[in-house]
């Protein structure tokens, strides 16, 4: 019974953390390149709408699960392109960009379907029903991302980008072209979560899907020190945190049924209590957000 | 200091741009009406409803969650083909933008707003007063005004029959409930169906899950998925939501489950047909068309009207798509809705509940 129930919680919670591991990866590259990535909603978003639009229409969800992540490389490029030549504050053009995708796609949705903010329902047929592709996906992602950082040239040059951008132009590399590159890759990883979300969680576009988890996404790197290993655990603990608080709603606890209110803090409880006990250890990329 | 410039730069831009937003819709709705008007000639001038501008403001759930705004929507529509009304709908992005909303639509002089969902109670509160001439209308929400009509549902009776049905079906002895948020209008929805649940079945147990905790709750299909497929994992083998656009996680965990569940507010048969056991109907498009005829003949007055299974303003569904499911208990359910009718059943209402 018990473990019945650890199963469940687990399943629930590897589901759960398949989003928000893509998007805090999506903007671990980002933000590690000297790019303070708030924009992640935005990539989820159009993603997530883009994949379900381009599936009802064409009625194939691999077409419509590559137009997903296109999408989002298309939004990561220009979000790319914006910090770095427009040379704005990154926080308010992020900002801008999830305004951008809250308010376009019902435009889209509209013109498409002529419904505002979601696309027609998708049958089971034009949906994927493997979550666990997804999370394994998710770990190679973060082993290769490990090792990008660890062994390779461009990753040296990410870390570079966000650290000491001046030392990497006295070695004659563009430190813009290398933020512009990593945040553009960020993007496609962003964009397998908001596929995810459309085209595996769920069956189709809903309004404002993704529901905050671009930002959790952001917590959890944050709270990962911006390090693959320490973000992909920091998803995991509140995707299980999530699970566990969902599997006890309604559950009897020695005999006393606990009010939902109380059970549904826990998330939030548990997130603050460890931000309390880690908030030391965090340190972000020096050149974040700045030019030189 | 920097931070805190950005960020008032930020809030400035950002109301700015919900404004524009909000005039933008009723604008460009203005212009697309005025020529569709135009377009129809003069066929429309027989009409009892022409030239009359009916102003609608949606919750979040937006126009399309195929549930609690989109009944109201067709009920405006239906007005709008039958009567010949104007229609102009904005839907709000979030709590901030129902007072505006319902004020642009006061001051454009439009006779008649309505106000869809609870959330809207306290602007409607602060509006109505300023516009004593406007007429306005709120569904889910009772606002003591003489110029504002609260149109009330009996959910608790609707969900009793769904839940009576839901008690008929199980064969685990166990159901769910999946709420949207831990609210009074969804414990009503709850208190209903979970005393259905066991007037059909007493040894049925109910397993009540909310979806989360502010307004998002309404909109998170994965997370309304991810708490149905935990229900179904616990035994239970048929599921209830009153959970707006976050519902439809639950057809879709039923369809890879092949259990059942049971749709809200509007006709919900055919999201996963053969998956749906029913829809507990909340007329909300019939109360916003009576709502707009009143209006039209004159007869508009403020107070409570209350709609029930009694008026048939709520209901439940049955079409092609769940009729061969429902039809060994179809005859059970009328006597249920017959007695309830009678008041031979009391159904436990939330609200009274909650007064003592």
């Amino acid at each position: 019974m018990i473990w019945d129930m650890v199963g469940d919680i687990l399943m629930s919670a590897l589901r759960l953390s398949v989003p928000i591991l893509f998007a805090a990866f999506g903007g671990l590259l980002s933000e590690r390149s000297g790019i303070a990535n708030i924009a992640l909603e935005a990539n989820l978003l159009f993603s997530a709408f883009v994949g379900a639009a381009v599936t009802a229409l064409t009625g194939d969800v691999w077409v419509g699960a590559f137009a997903g992540i296109a999408a989002s490389v298309v939004v990561g490029f220009l979000f790319g392109s914006v910090c770095i030549w427009g040379r704005g504050d990154q926080i308010v053009i992020g900002t801008a960009f999830n305004l951008l995708a809250f308010g376009l796609i019902p435009v889209f949705t509209k013109a498409l379907f002529n419904v505002t903010g979601s696309t027609p329902a998708l049958s089971t047929e034009q949906t994927f029903h493997q979550p666990l592709v997804f999370f394994a996906l998710a770990i190679m992602v973060m082993f290769s991302l490990e090792i990008l950082f660890r062994f390779t040239r461009h990753g040296l040059r990410v870390t570079a980008a966000g650290e000491n951008p001046a030392a990497l132009l006295t070695q004659g590399v563009n430190h813009n072209l290398v933020r512009l590159r990593a945040v553009t890759e960020g993007a496609v990883l962003t964009g397998l979560g908001g596929v995810y979300l459309s085209l595996c969680q769920g069956s189709g576009y809903i309004r404002e899907m993704s529901a905050g988890r671009g930002f959790i996404a952001l917590a959890a790197l944050i709270f990962g020190g911006w390090r693959p290993l320490p973000t992909f655990a920091a998803c995991f603990f509140f995707a299980i945190a999530d699970a566990i608080q969902m599997q006890l709603q309604g559950q009897k606890i020695a005999e006393v049924t606990v009010p939902n209110q109380f059970i549904q803090i826990l998330p939030y409880v548990a997130t603050l209590f460890v931000l309390i006990f880690y908030a030391t250890r965090m340190r972000a990329p020096a050149a974040i957000n700045r030019d030189f | 200091m920097k931070t805190s410039l950005a960020m008032s730069l930020f809030l400035v831009g950002f109301s700015a741009f919900a404004v524009m937003n909000l005039t933008a819709c009723t604008r460009s709705a203005d212009k697309g009406k005025a020529s569709e008007v135009g377009g129809e000639g003069k066929g429309v001038a027989t009409k009892p409803g022409a030239g009359i501008k009916i102003g609608l403001v949606l919750d979040k759930g937006g126009r399309d969650d195929k549930s609690f705004n989109t009944a109201a929507f067709r009920g405006a529509t239906k007005a709008a083909q039958e009567l010949g009304i104007e229609l102009k709908e904005v839907e709000s992005p979030d709590d901030a933008a129902f007072e505006p909303a319902l004020r642009t639509f006061a001051e454009r002089e439009y006779p008649l707003v309505f106000a869809i969902g609870f959330a809207q109670i306290d602007a409607v509160k602060k509006v109505a007063p300023q516009f004593p001439k406007t007429h306005f209308a709120i569904v889910d929400g009772i606002v003591d005004m003489p110029n504002v009509k609260s149109l009330m549902f009996a959910e608790h009776e609707g969900s009793y029959l769904v839940g009576y049905l839901a008690g008929l079906m199980t064969k685990s002895n166990k159901v769910g409930f999946i709420g949207g948020m831990d609210i009074a209008l969804i414990r009503r929805f709850q208190t209903g169906y979970e005393a259905g649940v066991k007037a059909a079945n007493s040894k049925a147990e109910a397993i009540i899950n909310y979806v989360g905790v502010n307004s998002s709750a309404w909109a998170n299909p994965s997370r309304g998925k991810e708490l149905a497929l935990a229900q179904y994992g616990r035994g239970v083998d048929v599921i209830f939501h009153a959970a707006g656009a976050s519902g439809i996680g639950l057809f879709d965990a039923a369809a890879e489950k092949k259990a059942f569940a049971i749709g809200c507010d509007s006709n919900q048969n055919g999201i996963k047909p053969g998956r749906v056991a029913t829809s507990m109907l909340k007329r909300v498009d019939t109360a916003v068309f009576e709502a707009i005829k009143m209006q039209i003949e004159g007869k508009f007055q403020g107070g409570v009207q209350y709609f029930g299974l009694k008026d048939k303003g709520i209901d439940y569904a049955i079409d092609d798509n769940n009729a061969k499911l429902i039809e060994p208990y179809k005859a059970k359910l009328e006597e249920v809705r017959e007695k309830i009718i009678k008041g031979d059943i009391k159904v436990p209402d939330y609200y009274e509940m909650n007064k003592k």
